[in-house]
């Protein structure tokens, strides 16, 4: 068992936005919510699998909807409580603790409000290992997990409680609601237990993420190469190096979607990188060949910095390190691959694991 | 005639402008008293210039006196937050992410009601004109009477800020009241911390302004003055009283506004040398570019339009050293003239590198005869090459642009920069800040979230416009000489309907006695 107390949550927030490839939300707003009921309630307790009942039941908790919402209408919080109550008590079995859906981003600190204000414990797994920007591509779906019993709730007190067929039409129905709940909700999904999530989990994910931030944190204190520190501690590879020439949006129902354009600098000196976003970073090609893709994580880091760039913070200019780093063995099975791979997000390649094109 | 004056931490600059021409500078310590300086730097300009003071139409002032006031947590009066937002927001109420130290030395209260709006404009819930009216008693029995409001999606709604503030006038009739909707954009946190940082500087702000005021009619100067706000805009003096937090960033933005008037660009890259440090960023019809982040002031997070500029240790002052070869970014900062080479002293300086070149004849040039003709070119060329990288880095496209060189320092940079179509170095450079001041216009904003599935992104884009420019007007502009300068879109991720936020500058022409 670990302790997420104020300093742990810094971290937490820092290396998820590692995890975030580019998308999953600011933490800002979710890490003050966390900071504020650890300071009033006490800090969280966070277990691993192992060390929880098989026959224990998990409630995920996570925020749903537009991030640049959420910087202007902050939750109430009862409604995340509410959302999480409601799941439990629909099912009639007592919640043993929380945990995270998402460890890219915003999302790995909002179940960390939740545990504190119902001083229950969270479970250190998630069930993508990085950010995916919707419901269904989740661990749990390639393991029959229903996303339902599914609630969403407001800050007003409105709870909406869903069963669907599977986890497209749970994707489908929330994205309505949560425009009409202002284009944000708060919603508790995924019940499974500790058995369940043993098969269908990734594992040890929000200690990844307070491992990977403390790195960074300790790096700049000691004045390190924090792009080295940062490849390092997720265990990736180096794929590019290069300045930033062209960034081209657009917008497709909803998702926000382009390409960077980089020139290589150093080793990669005469060589263009595309990166292509929805989000998140889905893939990147040098000079016309695909070089990695999701579900692989591909994150761009300021050379001078470590910082991890958002897809909205591409600019043009910017001297970047792209590195990718292997997801998660869940998604690299057929089914997973049907939920998250390249062809879902429209290329038509097949998926080669990181490790094979860079390792040794 | 216009007269610019910057109050800036080192020295305050006043320059006389006639038109487009520079009549005459002045240069002058900054005092303690503010006041006092802008006194002195007046007076030397006059003198100067035999300037009659009745042909003086205008003076604007460029200050970083209420920046240091928050930096420094002094002379900050007690200020109370409303919010209207329940049951929204509660989980983190106002004041929330303030460092520990300024909340005290602020002294305030914080207190959350219902109200607020949401991103397409519907209520989150209706007003309680009794809930907001019990609220102002308990802030006035407290002793309060500095309010700042604020209520979520403020900047698509401003109305419930309006009726609050109308309520609280009734319990304290001589409130001081400041809108969050009056100052910032969307980010609820950081509109809010804009706020009550202006409430709790309101008080000085009259104090300032009085004494600038008070120091104009000791210089029998009569023509109204205004102050430059944070993008290179005026705002009158008894605006700025109301406002002081829309000076924070002040002072880049007149130096870049300078520099785009010296030289006649509208759009180019400013490098900025002083002693230590190169400030860097990007003219976009003839503003500064704005940064994207979130930019803190005294440790609160605020969300104002600030310049992007991004700086590097490279100065006249910065130290040389041989081995290994490096240029900053450690520097001999303001005593450059006691401590560099060419001036007596024993550091080898940035300074003393374009001596020893032979480009400039600054000081005692025997004293860097020794120096390698090798190790000079080596170090004239680490210096191009740091400048060449930083001014690539802000530019906006592989396309060359021009780049005005401006500052003290600025005969560090000697050849063309890399990706840079030509090097301008303007007149007057040195006094760049005060130019900017005296040349300002009158802005408006308008930043607001649509839903492109109830009209077409052109109507939005013109209802932008239109407010934007109706703003402006509001503020002073003239009408006939309004126009757009920044247009950004972002789309909203995540969400289905193509909801996008869209942000508008508009700038005038100040009305003429305006």
């Amino acid at each position: 068992m670990r302790i997420i107390d104020e300093a742990v949550l810094e971290d937490i927030a820092l290396g998820a936005a590692v995890l975030g490839t580019g998308g999953g939300g600011d933490p800002y707003i979710g890490k003050l919510m966390a900071r504020e009921s650890i300071r009033r309630y006490g800090p969280v307790e966070l277990y691993t699998l192992d060390e929880l009942e098989d026959d224990d039941l998990i409630v995920p908790t996570a925020m749903m909807g537009a991030p640049t919402v959420m910087v202007e209408k902050i939750p109430n919080g009862d409604d995340i409580v509410n959302a999480f109550l409601s799941v439990g008590k629909y099912i009639g079995k007592p919640v043993r603790a929380t945990m995270s859906i998402e460890a890219g981003g915003l999302n790995s600190v909002v179940p960390i409000y939740t545990a504190a204000r119902l001083r229950l414990p969270m479970v250190d797994c998630d069930g993508m290992g990085r950010a995916f920007p919707e419901i269904q591509m989740v661990t749990h779906t390639i393991h029959g997990i229903s996303a339902t019993p599914f609630a969403m709730s407001d800050e007003r007190g409105n709870t909406v409680l869903m069963e669907t067929i599977n986890n497209h039409w749970t994707e489908t129905f929330a994205r309505s609601v949560t425009v009409d709940m202002g284009a944000m909700a708060m919603i508790a999904l995924y019940a499974a237990t500790v058995a369940e999530l043993r098969e269908a989990a990734v594992p040890d994910t929000i200690s990844q993420a307070q491992r990977i931030g403390e790195t960074i944190r300790t790096a700049r204190l000691q004045e390190e190469d924090p792009v080295r520190t940062v490849r390092e501690a997720v265990g990736g590879f180096t794929v590019f190096r290069g300045k930033i020439s062209d960034v081209q949006r657009r917008t497709e129902a909803g998702f926000a979607k382009g390409d960077a354009f980089m020139s290589g600098i150093a080793d990669y000196e005469g060589q263009e990188l595309q990166l292509s976003f929805q989000n998140e970073h889905l893939a990147a090609r040098i000079d016309g060949e695909v070089c990695v893709t999701v579900p692989d994580l591909i994150a761009v880091l300021d050379i001078d910095t470590g910082e991890p760039i958002t897809t909205e913070g591409l600019r043009y200019g910017f001297r970047v390190e792209v590195i990718a780093f292997p997801c998660t063995p869940r998604w690299r099975s057929e089914a997973g691959l049907q939920l998250v791979g390249p062809r879902v997000f429209g290329y038509d390649v097949d998926y080669l694991p990181v490790e094979e094109r860079y390792g040794q | 005639m216009r007269i610019g004056i910057d109050v800036g931490g080192t020295n305050t600059d006043a320059v006389l402008m006639d038109g487009q021409s520079v009549l005459g500078s002045a240069k002058t310590p900054t005092t303690a008293n503010v006041t006092d300086g802008i006194t002195g730097a007046l007076g030397a300009l006059l003198q100067e210039s035999a300037l009659d003071v009745d042909q003086v139409d205008g003076v604007m002032i460029g200050t970083t006196h209420f920046t240091n006031a928050v930096v420094e947590r002094r002379d900050m009066t007690p200020t109370a937050c409303i919010r209207l937002g329940l049951p929204a927001t509660a989980c983190l109420p106002p004041m929330v992410d303030w460092p520990d130290e300024l909340r005290t030395a602020v002294g305030g209260m914080v207190c959350m009601v219902h109200g607020g709006h949401e991103f397409d404009g519907r209520e989150i819930s209706p007003l309680d004109p009794d809930e907001v009216r019990s609220t102002a008693a308990q802030i006035r029995d407290a002793g309060i009477d500095v309010i700042a409001i604020s209520s979520v999606f403020s900047p698509v709604n401003a109305g419930f800020e309006e009726e609050a503030a109308a309520i609280v006038r009734e319990v304290i009739p001589d409130a001081t009241i400041t809108l969050s909707s009056s100052i910032g954009r969307i980010g609820l946190l950081e509109r809010e911390n804009a706020a009550i940082m202006n409430g709790c500087l309101r008080r000085l702000a009259w104090q300032t302004i009085n004494g600038f005021r008070a120091a104009l009619a000791d210089m029998h100067i009569t023509a109204p003055f205004y102050i430059s706000q944070n993008d290179g805009t005026l705002m009158a003096a008894d605006f700025a009283a109301d406002y002081p937090v829309l000076t924070f960033a002040s002072g880049p933005t007149n130096s870049m506004r300078g520099a785009a008037f010296l030289s006649g660009l509208r759009d180019a890259i400013v490098v900025d040398v002083g002693g230590t440090t190169t400030d860097i960023g990007v003219l976009r019809h003839g503003f500064p570019r704005v940064a994207a982040l979130a930019v803190e002031i005294g440790g609160v997070r605020t969300n104002f339009r600030m310049p992007d500029t991004y700086s590097i240790g490279l100065g006249g002052g910065s130290l040389v050293q041989s081995d290994p070869l490096q240029v900053g970014p450690r520097s001999v900062g303001y005593e450059l003239t006691s401590r560099a080479r060419v001036f007596g002293g024993e550091e080898l300086t940035a300074t003393d590198i374009v001596v020893a070149a032979g480009h400039e004849a600054i000081g005692d040039t025997a004293r860097v005869g020794d120096l390698d003709n090798t190790f000079v070119t080596a170090v004239e060329e680490r210096i191009e090459d740091m400048v060449n990288v930083a001014v690539d880095r802000m530019k906006t496209s592989a396309t060359e642009v021009p780049v005005i060189v401006v500052g003290g320092g600025s005969i560090l940079v000697r050849r063309k920069i890399a990706g840079a179509s030509e090097l301008v170095r303007p007149d007057h450079f040195p006094v760049a800040n005060a130019i900017g001041a005296a040349i300002a216009q009158v802005g408006g904003e308008c930043d607001q979230i649509f839903s492109l599935a109830e009209m077409s992104r052109d109507q939005a884009l013109d209802r932008a416009r239109q407010e934007a420019g109706d703003r402006a007007i509001a503020a002073g502009a003239d009408a006939d000489s309004v126009e757009i300068v920044e247009v950004e879109e972002v789309p909203l991720a995540y969400l289905p309907g193509n909801a996008t936020r869209i942000m508008v500058k508009a700038v005038g022409d100040l009305v003429e006695g305006g």
